[in-house]
């Protein structure tokens, strides 16, 4: 105590510690948590890169990782804030597969041919996105009212509904498979055309550094007039350098992965550009899908912690009773969380019928499994009120990538549950033992 | 009667059952400005649950609330603010994982004029409170979990002084607390009592609560016992209508008295 109010309350704590590390994370703040997922996820990179022969750490495989992760990262940020309220999704895998069924429908059938626009008329894609959002937000909407308006628990009524939405994705074609996907659409899937290329993902890149930038003189502006401690300058430096680090090496990265030889010709041959000794080296740039999952990772992270809707979100998930007191209308969070989880799921299922180009009614199996897995590695916490949107984020990631891994390394599928389970229980006591030592 | 102004509260006839048990029966007891009363009487003898259907967290059988005079509708915790009534819980005050200040504004959040929350405003506000109430408090950034009894007690009667309270209602405010934060709590019942702030005190332990209430009332089996003003009672008189439902001469019989 005493100790306490020798302190001014304008010291930043950082001051009172004399270990470099130590005094270097407390300056910047980091979240040694989130530190220790990046620190984990370097050793899987890299172990896998020895023992593929150096495969895995290349532009090629870190870009399909990316692509693949996409689907499963856009819906982790939404099952992040339903495992904080305590409730589970169990459906998601489902929703997606009845959401891309339709939007299948949608751009095959009802689109051109009912409704006579003509196939590759502009307005499919945004038309069969559209419907999608609207069925998932529907469903979404329909499983939350249930959960908290007639108080059936999150785990039965999304297990119906995990039976149901699968049920009613083979019922939209009778089992048929719905292909090929509208041209515009099949962007939002990856692929040579489905990135944005090396100038825009440059302009992509130094948008991300100026809005750090801008972020971090804005927060320590705010600081100021508040009179609060700040983090020292050198620790802002810090921060600003890695986070535009970051940014730069993904884009960098992403630029290194040429267009294949083939398709870099035709297009070389079809536009009347000479092809150079070597190869045209065309760059594919950030992945479409992976620019809408990073989109959804930051207006995800600003609902869950610069809005009341996002407050509300983790006040319930630590004491609901305390939040239902302060007047806040907990029924009415509860289907809105669910809500945006159906858009988040049609979202997802949108990035994986572009890339499959096709909509079957099996599509989305056993997502649910990953997409949970992937939030609870990424320190969520079934108990409630703890998780974070880029931990699950990063969580999507290593189970992305030790999946990506094991294929380079040929190890057989039943192996790879196998691993995938153990490290997913491994993640998790790992977990308990930090929460335990940080009390 | 005791006073003869308007009572700034007025629960009637209250009465509520969960499954067959009647919790509280036909209890009425009153409130008026800058007065501290002192609910008492033993685990499960309803003084709670009344409370929480002044503060909106049960819906009563039936009865009349009047707030200054006028019918009151309160159907949940929301109404119950409406009406200025502010409530500090034993144990349900707090949400533990988020900070002091998110717990001070949780369901009524600054927000800057882009409509997102404005958590430096929030927390130097927060700060101001909270020095007023306990001037040692700094950790403000850590989640309340780690925050010990009597700070976290601090937060959650911070929590109802900052919304400008009509009505307070504590709920065994002190029990958790250490001798010298129950001293502060009873420096801030008489501040809170001095701006004409009405206070119900609940207790099962009369020691919390005699020397700060102006009037106590008992009950007893969801009935009122009784009540009394602390000048005209003694302790050990106020214990007998707790343990036996025996109203001493001082005091105002109510219909759980036991007769003769």
């Amino acid at each position: 105590m005493a100790e306490q109010r020798a302190m001014s309350s304008t010291t930043h704590p950082s001051q009172m510690v004399q270990n470099p590390l130590q005094r270097f994370l407390m300056a910047t703040e980091i979240d040694t948590r989130l530190l220790g997922m990046v620190g984990a996820l370097a050793i899987i990179w890299i172990g896998f890169n020895f023992f593929s022969g150096g495969l895995f750490l290349t532009p090629r495989n870190l870009w399909n990782l990316s692509v693949q992760t996409a689907s499963v990262a856009v819906m982790v940020t939404g099952m992040v804030l339903v495992i904080v309220t305590r409730n589970i999704d169990l459906s998601v895998g489902s929703i997606l597969g009845v959401v891309g069924m339709v939007m299948g429908v949608m751009q095959t059938q009802i689109l051109p041919v009912q409704l006579g626009l003509g196939l590759g008329h502009p307005l499919i894609w945004v038309l069969s996105l559209a419907s999608g959002l609207v069925i998932g937000v529907g469903i979404g909407g329909l499983q939350g009212a249930i959960i908290a308006y007639l108080r059936v628990p999150a785990f039965i009524v999304t297990l119906g509904g995990y039976l149901v939405w699968r049920g009613a994705a083979w019922w939209v074609t009778a089992g048929r498979t719905v292909a090929p996907m509208d041209s515009t659409f099949q962007l939002m899937g990856g692929g040579p055309t489905g990135a944005i290329g090396n100038f825009w993902s440059w302009v992509v890149g130094g948008l991300a550094c100026a809005a750090i930038v801008i972020g971090l003189y804005f927060g320590r502006r705010q600081r100021q007039r508040f009179n609060f401690p700040q983090r020292p300058v050198w620790a802002e430096v810090s921060l600003a350098i890695i986070g535009c680090g970051a940014a730069i090496a993904a884009v960098w990265v992403a630029n290194a992965y040429p267009w294949p030889v083939r398709i870099a010709e035709n297009f070389a041959n079809a536009n009347g550009i000479a092809v150079p000794e070597g190869g045209l080296f065309i760059s594919h740039g950030i992945a479409i899908p992976v620019l809408i999952a990073v989109g959804v990772g930051v207006v995800m992270t600003f609902l869950a912690t610069r809005t009341r809707f996002g407050r509300y979100v983790y006040a319930m998930g630590g004491n609901p009773e305390a939040a239902e007191l302060a007047g806040i209308n907990t029924r009415w969070v509860t289907v809105k969380i669910f809500m945006l989880m159906g858009a988040l799921c049609a979202i997802a299922a949108a990035i994986s019928t572009a890339r499959l180009n096709a909509a079957t009614n099996a599509l989305g199996t056993l997502d649910e499994l990953y997409v949970i897995a992937a939030a609870v590695i990424g320190g969520t916490s079934l108990a409630g009120g703890v998780g974070s949107i880029a931990g699950a984020l990063l969580g999507a990631l290593v189970m992305q990538s030790l999946q990506s891994g094991m294929v380079l390394m040929g190890i057989d599928s039943p192996l790879q549950s196998i691993v995938v389970g153990i490290v997913l229980v491994f993640a998790v006591w790992l977990d308990t033992l930090y929460r335990r030592n940080k009390h | 009667m005791l006073d003869t102004s308007t009572p700034l509260v007025e629960m009637t006839d209250i009465s509520i059952s969960f499954g067959g048990i009647r919790a509280v029966d036909h209890a009425s007891i009153n409130l008026h400005r800058g007065e501290v009363v002192g609910l008492l009487g033993h685990n499960g003898a309803g003084k709670s649950t009344l409370i929480k259907i002044l503060s909106g967290a049960y819906k009563r059988d039936a009865g009349d609330i009047r707030i200054n005079g006028e019918a009151a509708t309160i159907n949940n915790p929301r109404d119950a603010k409406a009406y200025g009534i502010e409530t500090i819980y034993q144990q349900l005050a707090v949400a533990d994982n988020v900070d002091a200040a998110a717990n001070l504004f949780l369901g009524r959040e600054m927000v800057t004029s882009l409509g997102t929350l404005d958590d430096a405003a929030m927390e130097s506000k927060a700060r101001e409170v909270m020095g007023r109430l306990n001037p040692n408090f700094r950790r403000f950034k850590e989640p309340v979990k780690a925050l010990s009894g009597g700070q976290r007690q601090s937060v959650a009667i911070a929590r109802a002084i900052l919304f400008n309270a009509r009505i307070l209602i504590m709920d065994e405010p002190t029990a958790a607390l250490g001798p010298q934060e129950t001293t502060q709590v009873g420096e801030l019942i008489k501040q809170l009592k001095a701006d004409g702030i009405g206070i119900f005190l609940i207790s099962h332990d009369i020691h919390d609560v005699f020397d700060l209430a102006d009037r106590v009332v008992v009950m007893k089996n969801g009935q009122v016992v009784g009540q009394a003003k602390t000048s005209d009672v003694t302790k050990d008189e106020v214990l007998g209508m707790i343990i036996m439902g025996k109203v001493p001469p001082g005091a105002e019989p109510g219909p759980g008295a036991i007769s003769g």
